[in-house]
Formats: C-alpha cells, sequence, structure tokens
C-alpha cells in the first residue's frame, strides 16, 4: 500500500479531486491514482503512525524484544507465466523485495490463494512449485496460507496475496524521507524489463524478443549495500510505476529535488526499443529484481563496488542527485542537454503486471 | 540503438545549434505542426537551446486533441449500448466527455478495449459475431491507411457487426486556415513527417507556393527538428519560401502510393469540425457512400449531440500558434491532465499535457511563463507515463 504522499504533504496549488467515483484500472497501477486512494480511503480509515510512513514495509516493535518489518502484497499479473518468471516466483519475490529494501532480513512468509473454478490443478502446480523454488532462492520459508475458490468467470484463473515478516538489525532506519541534498541516486542494474516482458507476451501486442523478466529476490544484494554503507539512507525496489514513481516518492518524502541524467540510466536495448514501438517511457516500466537507492555522495563508489560485486547489480550505476532545488520534483537531464521533470505515473499504461 | 541514437547524438545537436544561433539575425516564429514533433521538442528542451534565435509555436497536430468533444460523447453513448464493444487507442480513452470517460464506462460494466492497431478491433468483431464491435478511428493522413485497411478487410470478410466511429483530419487544410488569419504570426512551418511519408510532399509544395512561406518537413528526433529548424531559418533569412524535405530516410515526395490507394477507396474527403479550432472545409474524411454500413454514426443513432465547452480554455489560440500554455489562467490548476479543460490538455501529446508533464511553466506565474522561457518546475503535478498512444501526425 505504498504511497508517494505523507499525510501532512501540500501541493502549493489546488489540484482538483480525482473524476473518478468507481475504482478504474488506472487505481492499481503504482502511479497517481493509486496514491489519491491509499490518501483519500485507506490512510484515514486506519490513521495511526506507523501506516502513515507509508514505507514499502511497516516497521513494528516488539516492546525491547527487537524490531521486525512487515509488508503484504498482492499478485494479479496476466498472464501468469512469463518469460523469466510465473506469478508464484513474483509472489514470493515481490514480498521479499519489499522486506529487503526496508534492511530487513526476510524471515517468513505467508500465502493465500484465489482460485477460480475451472483452473487446471497441473497448473497450479507449476505456480506452487515455482514457490517453493523462489523461497529456497531467498532463504525464506511459507508457514501459514489459505485458499478460496470463486465462480467461474468471478477471478482470472488465480490471485495470490503474500505477506511477509523480516528482522531489522539493530540501528537500521532507512526510510523514504531521509534523503538529503548532495547525496547521490544508485540503481542496481537495467530498468522496465519486468514491464516489458509481460507486455511482449500480452495478447493483441505479443512481440518477439529475448527479453526476460528481472524478477528475483534482492536481499543478498541489498544486505551487500548495507554493509558497504550503513549511512545508506533508503532503499526502493522500483515495480509498477517504474524508477520514476519510486524517485518521485523519495523526492516528495523527504522534500528533495532529485536531478537524474538520461545517459547514465542503465535501459537494455530492447526495452528501449519495445518502449519506441509502443510510445511508452522505460522510466516508468516496472522492475521485480532491481534496487535504488540514496546513499551519501562519499558512500556511493563503496555502494556501487558493493553492487557490481553481486550477480543482480552488475549494471548498478550512480544516476542521479540530490538537490535543494525543485522539492518533490524529480527531473532528468537529456542526451542533448535539455531537462524536463518525471512526474508521478498517471493513467493506466499496463494494468496488471504484478 | 541504431537509426535512434545517432539522431540524439549531444554533439550533433550542438553543431546544429550553433549553426541555427549563426544563421539567424532576428527571433523567426516557426510551427511545428505535429504533436510528436511537440512532445519532442518540449521533452528535449529543443526551445529553450535555440534562446532567441527562434520561437516554436506549438500547432494543431495532436488528433486526440482535435477531436470534436461531441465526438466523444458519440464514442461514449456508443460503448454505453448493450451488446455493443467499443475499441480505442489508449490515449482515447482517458479523454473526458462532456460528462464521463471511457475508463470510467468500462468500470461501470460497459465493454471498452484498448487495441493497438485496428486490425485487432477487426480480430474482435469476428471472434464477437454476435456483438456490435466498433472501432475509434481517429488521427490525421498518417493513421487513415491502417484504419482504411481494418474496414477493407472487415468488408471484404463479411463482418457487418464491425463499424467505425471516424473522425479523421487532414493536415494542409489547417495550415491554410492558421496562415490566413489575420493575426497570424508563423513564418515558417515544420512540415508534418509522418504524414507526408503517406500522402508525400506535393501538398505542401503547393502549400508553400501559395503562401510564400517556408516548410522543412522533418521527423521527430532532436537531430530531425533542429535540422528542420535549420532549413527553415535559412529560408526566411534567404527570403526564400520553398518545400524542403529534411526527413529523406522516410519521405520520399512521391509518398506512398497504396496507402494512398487503401484511404481513397475507403473515404472521400469532407468538411470535419477540429476541436478549439471549429470547422475546416475539406478537412477531413467520411467514408464512401458504398461502405456506409461500416460506419458508426449511421449504424448507431448518436447524430445529434450538444456539448458545451469551457469558455476559460485558450486552446483555439494555441493550436494555431496565438498564444502558449502559460497564457492561460487555468493551467495546472483548474485545467492539469487528471481533469482537462480542453483540447490542448486531454492527450499526452497536446501542447499545454507536455509542458504540464514536462514542467515547463511555473506555477503561480503562469500568464506570461512561457514567454519568459523559463526552466522549472516547483511544483510536482501529475502528467507523465505516457501510455499507449498512437502516432497521427
Amino acid at each position: 500500500m505504498a504511497a508517494p504522499r505523507p499525510p501532512g504533504f501540500a501541493l502549493d496549488c489546488p489540484v482538483p479531486a480525482s473524476r473518478y467515483d468507481r475504482i478504474v484500472l488506472g487505481h492499481g497501477s503504482g502511479g497517481r491514482l493509486s496514491a489519491d486512494l491509499v490518501r483519500d480511503v485507506f490512510l484515514p480509515a486506519f490513521a495511526n503512525a506507523t501506516l502513515a510512513a507509508l514505507e514499502d514495509q511497516a516497521t513494528v516493535d516488539l516492546a525491547g524484544a527487537g524490531r521486525i518489518a512487515l509488508t503484504t502484497d498482492s499478485f494479479v499479473v496476466h498472464p501468469i507465466f512469463f518469460p523469466g518468471g510465473d506469478i508464484g516466483r513474483l509472489a514470493v519475490h515481490g514480498t521479499v523485495n519489499d522486506l529487503a529494501v526496508g534492511g530487513a532480513r526476510p524471515l517468513v512468509l505467508a500465502a493465500a490463494f484465489v482460485l477460480e473454478e475451472g483452473f487446471e490443478v497441473e497448473r497450479l502446480r507449476r505456480v506452487v512449485a515455482s514457490m517453493r523454488a523462489a523461497c529456497d532462492e531467498a532463504e525464506v520459508q511459507i508457514v501459514t496460507g489459505d485458499t478460496k475458490v470463486v465462480e467461474r468467470g468471478k477471478g482470472d484463473s488465480i490471485f495470490i496475496t503474500t505477506t511477509g515478516i523480516g528482522l531489522l538489525p539493530a540501528g537500521c532506519a532507512l526510510s523514504v524521507a531521509r534523503a538529503a541534498v548532495g547525496d547521490a541516486v544508485v540503481v542496481s542494474g537495467t530498468i522496465g524489463d519486468h514491464g516489458l516482458a509481460i507486455l511482449s507476451v500480452r495478447e493483441g501486442l505479443s512481440f518477439e524478443t529475448s527479453l526476460q523478466s528481472d524478477c528475483a529476490p534482492v536481499t543478498s544484494l541489498t544486505q551487500a549495500m548495507m554493509r558497504a554503507s550503513p549511512r545508506i539512507r533508503c532503499m526502493r525496489d522500483p515495480t509498477r510505476g517504474g524508477l520514476a514513481s519510486a524517485l518521485n516518492e523519495i523526492a516528495q518524502a523527504s522534500r528533495v529535488g532529485i536531478e537524474l541524467t538520461d545517459a547514465t540510466i542503465p535501459v537494455r536495448a530492447e526495452v528501449r526499443g519495445a518502449c519506441e514501438l509502443l510510445g511508452l517511457d522505460p522510466m516508468y516500466a516496472a522492475c521485480e529484481g532491481r534496487v535504488v537507492a540514496v546513499v551519501p555522495a562519499g558512500d556511493a563508489p563503496d555502494v556501487v563496488t558493493a553492487m557490481k560485486g553481486h550477480p543482480l547489480g552488475r549494471d548498478a550505476a550512480v544516476v542521479g542527485a540530490v538537490v535543494s532545488a525543485h522539492p518533490g520534483v524529480v527531473t532528468v537531464r537529456s542526451s542533448v542537454g535539455g531537462v524536463r521533470t518525471l512526474p508521478m505515473l498517471t493513467g493506466e499504461p499496463l494494468p496488471r503486471i504484478c | 540503438m541504431k537509426f535512434l541514437d545517432e539522431y540524439r547524438d549531444a554533439d550533433a545537436a550542438s553543431t546544429l545549434v550553433s549553426a541555427i544561433l549563426r544563421a539567424s539575425t532576428r527571433r523567426w516564429v516557426l510551427m511545428e505542426v505535429c504533436g510528436g514533433q511537440t512532445h519532442s521538442i518540449v521533452r528535449y528542451g529543443l526551445d529553450e537551446l535555440l534562446g532567441d534565435a527562434v520561437e516554436l509555436v506549438h500547432g494543431p497536430g495532436c488528433p486526440v486533441c482535435v477531436t470534436p468533444l461531441e465526438t466523444i460523447d458519440r464514442a461514449l453513448a456508443i460503448a454505453s449500448r448493450p451488446d455493443t464493444i467499443l475499441c480505442t487507442f489508449g490515449d482515447m480513452a482517458r479523454v473526458p466527455g462532456s460528462r464521463t470517460d471511457l475508463l470510467a464506462l468500462r468500470a461501470q460494466g460497459a465493454d471498452v478495449r484498448i487495441v493497438y492497431s485496428p486490425l485487432d478491433a477487426v480480430a474482435v468483431a469476428a471472434r464477437h459475431r454476435d456483438r456490435r464491435v466498433v472501432f475509434f478511428a481517429i488521427g490525421f493522413e498518417t493513421t487513415a491507411p491502417a484504419n482504411a485497411m481494418a474496414v477493407s478487410v472487415a468488408h471484404r470478410r463479411g463482418l457487418d457487426n464491425f463499424s467505425a466511429l471516424v473522425s479523421h483530419v487532414r493536415v494542409p487544410p489547417a495550415i491554410d486556415v492558421i496562415v490566413d488569419a489575420p493575426d497570424n504570426r508563423v513564418q515558417g512551418f515544420l512540415g508534418p513527417g509522418h504524414v507526408c511519408s503517406v500522402l508525400g510532399t506535393s501538398e505542401y509544395d503547393d502549400l508553400s507556393r501559395r503562401h510564400g512561406i517556408p516548410i522543412a518537413v522533418t521527423g521527430f528526433e532532436p537531430i530531425d527538428l533542429l535540422s528542420g529548424i535549420l532549413a527553415a531559418v535559412r529560408q526566411l533569412e534567404d527570403g526564400r519560401s520553398e518545400m524542403e524535405n529534411c526527413y529523406g530516410r522516410v519521405v520520399r515526395n512521391e509518398g506512398n502510393a497504396s496507402a494512398r490507394g487503401l484511404v481513397e477507396s475507403v473515404f472521400d474527403v469532407c468538411d470535419r469540425k477540429w476541436r478549439g479550432i471549429g470547422s475546416i472545409p475539406k478537412s477531413g474524411y467520411r467514408f464512401k457512400d458504398s461502405l456506409r454500413e461500416h460506419d458508426a454514426e449511421v449504424v448507431f443513432d448518436v447524430g445529434d449531440i450538444e456539448t458545451e465547452e469551457s469558455t476559460e480554455c485558450i486552446s483555439g489560440q494555441i493550436l494555431r500558434g496565438l498564444k502558449k500554455p502559460g497564457d492561460c489562467p487555468a493551467f495546472g490548476t483548474r485545467c492539469t491532465p487528471s481533469t482537462p479543460l480542453g483540447a490542448t490538455m486531454v492527450s499526452s501529446e497536446g501542447a499545454c499535457a507536455a509542458y504540464h508533464a514536462y514542467g515547463r511553466v511555473r506555477l503561480g506565474e503562469a500568464g506570461n511563463g512561457a514567454e519568459r522561457g523559463q526552466r522549472l518546475p516547483l511544483v510536482s503535478l501529475s502528467g507523465g507515463g505516457d501510455g499507449a498512444r498512437e502516432r497521427g501526425s
């Protein structure tokens, strides 16, 4: 339920309220409409300080017995099998990664399945086997679960919700509100692989590509980064809404500006090509095995070196800096020198990618 | 990426900018015709690199923007009918009509499908023979061949449940209107590269001669645009007025004969209303009488729809190059991509939407911000996320 805007944040201008009185697909995009829904519907109902922090995971203090991180996520990706992964693998790694970017070491998961009448048991077995393999890879266990079945036509084959608990090391204080002027922005690898891999197999849109989803557990990567710099301010896994939305969340929560340099952002040629053809911007395309982090500039070389030494961080790069100008706004300098803003995602470019 | 990166090259861009600054002895006013060109110019900040040498004003070439409100209301009325499937490009689905939009209708149960090709809509019609399938066919001469192909394929296959709601527009008559206006400021045009790849350049030769105005036909990448600007500036400085093809890698002067033939076999030229501008003679396409069974306006009785546009919106003046987004007091406050008041804010290729998405006008100072060539954004807003978008011109 991560949303970009902490309570109390006020825009400097009157922005008209959403024009929708029913849920549209854009409410699930991870962008502006999702944030509006969280702010207008969920936050007021559940008001508490932990939720209000709007991190990817909640940090819960166990009254002197340490601190845990807790998160939950639902997976509705379509199609359920895609190049480089499937809904089961995504359901494990999505939740593991939400814990990992909070600095936590994931311990256990719960999994709930909503199955549609008529869904083949053989395909369910494939999904479950994939989840088991993903758990082994991420060194977690699924320790409890639930299954519900809905009538044919009332679901779409299978939806999975996973909930995860992770252990936070003492002193870990990562937060999207901690980015400071002068910090460097680092990315662990190419952006948009997952989003475009899913699009490549969508009916009506399929195109030939060797592109694979980057779906992977980032725990050992984030742990290596934290060993390289204990002063890392925050980390995010840029899923729905992509790199642009993740950085907007940080810029807004920390009340700082972020300036990116287009030429330094790693994007695969296949992703760029597909985005050009489809009129999409890779900055808004989802990743499922990447980390974006804000680190003190002095620590950035060590963090990038540590990332490059990890299989998931080979393409790691410094892509921008935190600035005092234009707080709350992310900008990017183009190859020919012009500067543009990179706002939150609006609309529904890629529904059901995770 | 080959065939793309070389047209975004920083050194080549800087060489061209220097050449333009050297060539220009006064501030020339050029209009880029296409929404795609506007988008690139603002995205790459090309207008700012040119400083006082050239003022770029933004033309009417965003097909979503100029689709009349009543046509959108017709699409909404059709989508609300039972047993009907409305297929549309992604951009159009978000554009609000008088009361709602296609995405909201879908949330209420209407069958609205976003397609990337008009032929996908024909496939839907073949799969659902018991339902009426309507494709929302908008765009300039660029998209007309694909839409004509869809109609022609459906007709040949006997898919009498397929129809199209057509709102096609043609560029040259709009250029006539802009140049002929008594208050016109435009001294030269960047011509629509993709439109010319279909229709060829002869109409632009003719426009250039009749109006005594340079037209540099060009593409959509920074180097294409800067090359076109340099060509137009050199013509203006030399006192020449010609059609110049600066997009030779895509545009042949004779165009694409088979695409043109396809369009002529399905559509006739007609008068057409442009949102923000009004009716322009011979500026659109409509179905030939022999194909009226596929005309959604005939199949569905949605002819008379009255609409009222915002009186505050200045998109008509923006589309004719008389004003810029920053001149509008509603920009970024009462009018945003989520709550657009008019044509130039409704689609990501509209001038106002591009300025908004890329943070071009400082809020609170809107009014004359654009003239002062201001940079950056004190407020984050909505916008962004290009989404599925058709390339109309």
